[in-house]
């Protein structure tokens, strides 16, 4: 597989955990992954990468709320050329604690950066830090992150966080990301049906059952579940049996492929 | 200036650590009907201008300590 000239960044800040996972996933589909902390990156050019990546984590101990210092680092240390690197097209993943970094820094659901959040990650209704296994549902197939998904396909990943409580500021809000499609992935019952809120299948009360969103655009996609936690075979639940030999977390690293191979800038 | 900044969830908002607190002083023999809980942030600034103060305070809920959209905030400026 080659992928010469194709390369990602994975930041990384104090408190982040699943740079290196994230970083195995991506050299293991064959995308050029570098892991770079924030406190390096004066050194570096956004736009010699073709796909950022924030990974979960605690970035700054959650404090204040999680995910928003290390958003709003981001705005001081890299808008502008954030703003270039997403209008460019250039791709912005954000997992879990990644998710939340993009929301504070007001990145999704909006069409780029702005300084004030227009959605939350609020803390879950369970009261409780949830880890576990999630099924979620593909709502639109047609972003660079799930292109090589159904529309429709129910997918089995992992989510562990405290706060993935999505909320918009409105009804209308939401409106809005039903008609713009923005809405990449709904947590569901096994079977595919709606969770309607129904725990432990919505983790932490989701307005809508929201699990992952992207911009208007498709290019920048914020999820609360960890697709690198579902790559490999042994990752799964039935690593002591027969496992499968690849998860449903894979799918989003070869969509990512896919959309590479296919698209020149 | 010292600044005293309360950030707490909107009304209507649901509290999710509120309600296990409230539960747990119940248990505790509490006659409590409702908790809501918030943080607050003590902040020292360079004003010696309380009006500037404040506005300094109301920048800062909107650029960092307050999310919009669940959180509402009151600002005092404390004695030193």
């Amino acid at each position: 597989m080659s992928l010469n000239g194709f390369k990602a960044c994975v930041l990384r800040t104090g408190g982040t955990n699943c740079d290196l996972e994230t970083s195995i996933a991506l050299e293991e589909v064959g995308i050029k992954a570098e892991i770079i902390h924030m406190n390096r990156i004066e050194n570096k050019s956004l736009l010699d990468y073709h796909l950022v990546v924030f990974p979960g984590g605690f970035s700054y101990g959650d404090y204040v709320r999680a995910g928003a210092v290390w958003g709003k680092n981001v705005l001081v240390k890299l808008r502008i050329e954030l703003e270039r690197f997403i209008e460019e097209g250039r791709l912005v993943l954000g997992i879990c604690n990644g998710f939340q970094v993009l929301v504070e820094a007001g990145i999704l659901p909006g069409d780029g950066v702005s300084e004030t959040p227009s959605a939350a990650l609020a803390n879950n209704s369970s009261a409780r830090y949830e880890c576990r296994w999630v099924w979620l549902r593909v709502e639109n197939n047609e972003t660079p992150f799930t292109m090589m998904m159904e529309k429709g396909e129910v997918l089995r990943i992992p989510v562990g966080h405290a706060e993935g409580r999505f909320l918009t500021r409105s009804e209308k809000d939401l409106e809005e990301l039903k008609k713009n499609r923005q809405i990449v992935f709904r947590y569901v019952l096994p079977n595919g049906d709606c969770a309607n809120g129904l725990y432990p299948f919505n983790p932490n009360g989701s307005t809508y059952d929201v699990a992952g969103i992207c911009n208007r655009k498709g290019n920048v996609m914020g999820m609360m579940p960890h697709p690198e936690r579902a790559f490999f075979g042994w990752q799964l639940v039935e690593w002591g049996k027969t496992p499968p030999e690849r998860g449903d977390g894979r799918k989003i690293f070869e969509s990512i492929v896919k959309y590479f191979r296919e698209r020149i800038y | 200036m010292r600044l005293r900044v309360e950030v707490r969830l909107k009304p209507g908002h649901f509290d999710p650590e509120g309600d296990v607190t409230a539960k747990m002083l119940r248990d505790l023999g509490f006659p409590v009907t409702m908790v809501k809980t918030g943080k607050v942030y003590i902040v020292d600034v360079e004003s010696d201008d309380r009006e500037e103060a404040l506005r300094l305070a109301e920048e800062m809920c909107r650029k960092l300590l307050a999310n919009p959209v669940k959180d509402d905030y009151s600002l005092e400026v404390l004695p030193t």
